[in-house]
């Protein structure tokens, strides 16, 4: 147990003094809150959907985490050419001890970003509907980061180096970003991608943080919760699985 | 305490390791020697868990390190020959995370971590983050660490490279000092040869991913008809200079780091 927070707090610390990179990870998430928020926003009105800032402002929170989960989970490719790897795969404790360790501090990570954007959507002009459900919004919160801090730790015990990352990101990350529904709702769209978009996990976190915090829901927050749930456990273990297999 | 038999790790079609044997004994100090490129810390990942053997049999305290990994790392300590300390926390925290890892209690931690940074000069500079540190602190700061805890085999993976006399005769009076206190087994490479000759009780030669000699110093001396440990190796291993393959990934990675800093 010991071992796990000690991991934990490693990548917490880090993120803590990291005070310039927190800020400028800020940026991108503001960008599309405001630029999309208010360029679409006409256009979303007119289809009578309502205001777009209320509408976008969880998807950009749901965003912020995944970015944030995946490359905190992605630091590994950093220890792993810096060295400290090595100094955690040798140590005699279990390696699903470390990579839980190593992906709660990620999921923390990711949350206290996403908490930084809920505030920045909040002086935005972004209001959630009851105050009572925050708390909830919250777990779906937790749930979206430790889904991809774990897939994040699985990707960089399998990647060697920053190529790979770059192209992780283009042909996972990305797609998973964008089937989400985080910028466009996930009703009545052509069926193939409405297919693509029912198998994104993310799909399943900005519903569930669309339904706490604007009770606007497609799938149901219970069936958001449980596919999330799920979808954390395959990751946390397949996670678990490449990391024990590392080789240096 | 170690034993290796037939021991080969190929990559690819290189054969880095080309079936070797040998045995430690428990509580010898024992080195590995060899030029660049000859398989030495290639042999010691196998021994310590971070690579899988091609093929061959190796024991660690009678355990298969690639079958019992977990019961197998508790038996050693390591320092390694690259750099293995995280940069963004301080001396006293990657000596702590160590104690963590490594289970020490935590009233034996803070007095072993204050004694060893005291001992290794970095008592006064606990509280700087370590990638501030110059090359020779952070080498003795990874030797501090690996002796926090008492393994019951200590490998050292050129240990000595860039340090100054002083701090090397520290390190080498404080591995003799916990072999003959604490009886701990030690397995260790370097290049300088007036170390191995002063240090271990038994030395194997290494060259090309094969074991070209071993035995004690004066056995070594006598089947090279030299008088020191460093004509015995030369003799043995030849005056050809090796090169040793880069690591191409770390550069690229480290300017992407710094870009990605800003």
């Amino acid at each position: 147990m010991s071992a796990i927070y000690a991991m934990w707090l490693r990548e917490v610390k880090r993120y803590l003094r990291s005070r310039v990179q927190i800020v400028a990870s800020l940026a991108q998430p503001t960008m599309y809150l405001l630029i999309l928020g208010f360029g679409l926003g006409p256009v979303f009105q007119q289809a009578g959907k309502g205001d777009y800032i209320q509408f976008v402002a969880p998807g950009v929170i749901g965003m912020s985490i995944l970015f944030s989960s995946i490359f905190s989970g992605v630091g590994l490719l950093f220890d792993r050419q810096f060295g400290f790897l090595k100094e955690t795969l040798v140590a005699p404790v279990p390696r699903a001890y470390i990579m839980i360790g190593r992906t709660l501090g990620s999921a923390t990570i990711a949350v206290i970003q996403g908490t930084l954007i809920l505030t920045v959507t909040v002086i935005a002009g972004f209001r959630p509907v009851s105050l009572a459900q925050v708390p909830l919004a919250f777990l779906f919160m937790l749930l979206i980061a430790i889904t991809f801090a774990a897939l994040g730790t699985a990707m960089g015990s399998v990647l060697k180096d920053m190529q790979g990352f770059q192209i992780v990101m283009n042909f996972l990350v990305m797609p998973i970003f964008f089937l989400s529904g985080a910028l466009f709702p996930l009703s009545n769209l052509p069926k193939a991608l409405s297919f693509l978009t029912s198998l994104d996990p993310l799909s399943y976190g900005i519903d569930g943080l669309r339904a706490t915090l604007i009770n606007l829901s497609h799938f149901g927050a219970t069936l958001d919760a449980a596919v999330l749930v799920v979808a954390a456990v395959i990751f946390l273990a397949l996670g678990t699985h490449l990391f024990s297999k590392i080789e240096i | 305490m170690i034993r290796v038999q037939d021991l080969a790790k190929t990559f690819g079609e290189f054969r880095a390791v080309d079936g070797i044997s040998f045995d430690v004994k428990p509580g010898e100090i024992f080195a590995f020697l060899g030029p660049n490129g000859a398989g030495k810390t290639t042999t010691i990942k196998m021994l310590t868990t971070l690579l899988k053997p091609t093929s061959g049999t190796l024991t660690l305290d009678g355990l298969d390190p690639a079958k019992h990994q977990h019961e197998a790392r508790k038996r050693f300590g390591i320092v390694f020959q690259d750099p293995s300390l995280d940069g963004e926390l301080t001396a006293y925290e990657n000596m702590d995370i160590h104690g963590v890892l490594y289970g020490v209690p935590g009233r034996i931690r803070t007095e072993r971590i204050e004694k060893l940074l005291k001992l290794f000069e970095l008592w006064d500079r606990r509280d700087g983050f370590v990638k501030t540190f110059s090359g020779g602190m952070k080498r003795r700061l990874e030797i501090a660490r690996g002796f926090l805890h008492t393994p019951k085999i200590l490998f050292l993976d050129e240990p000595t490279l860039g340090l100054d006399p002083q701090s090397r005769n520290q390190l080498w009076n404080h591995v003799k000092h916990v072999n003959e206190t604490e009886g701990v087994t030690v397995f260790l490479t370097t290049h300088y040869m007036d170390e191995a000759a002063r240090v271990a009780q038994r030395i194997a030669i290494i060259d090309h991913g094969k074991i070209v000699a071993q035995g004690t110093l004066e056995e070594l001396q006598e089947q090279t008809k030299t008088d020191s440990l460093e004509a015995a190796f030369l003799a043995l291993t030849g005056n050809t200079i090796r090169d040793e393959n880069a690591n191409p990934g770390a550069e690229s990675l480290r300017q992407f780091k710094e870009m990605w800093k800003r």
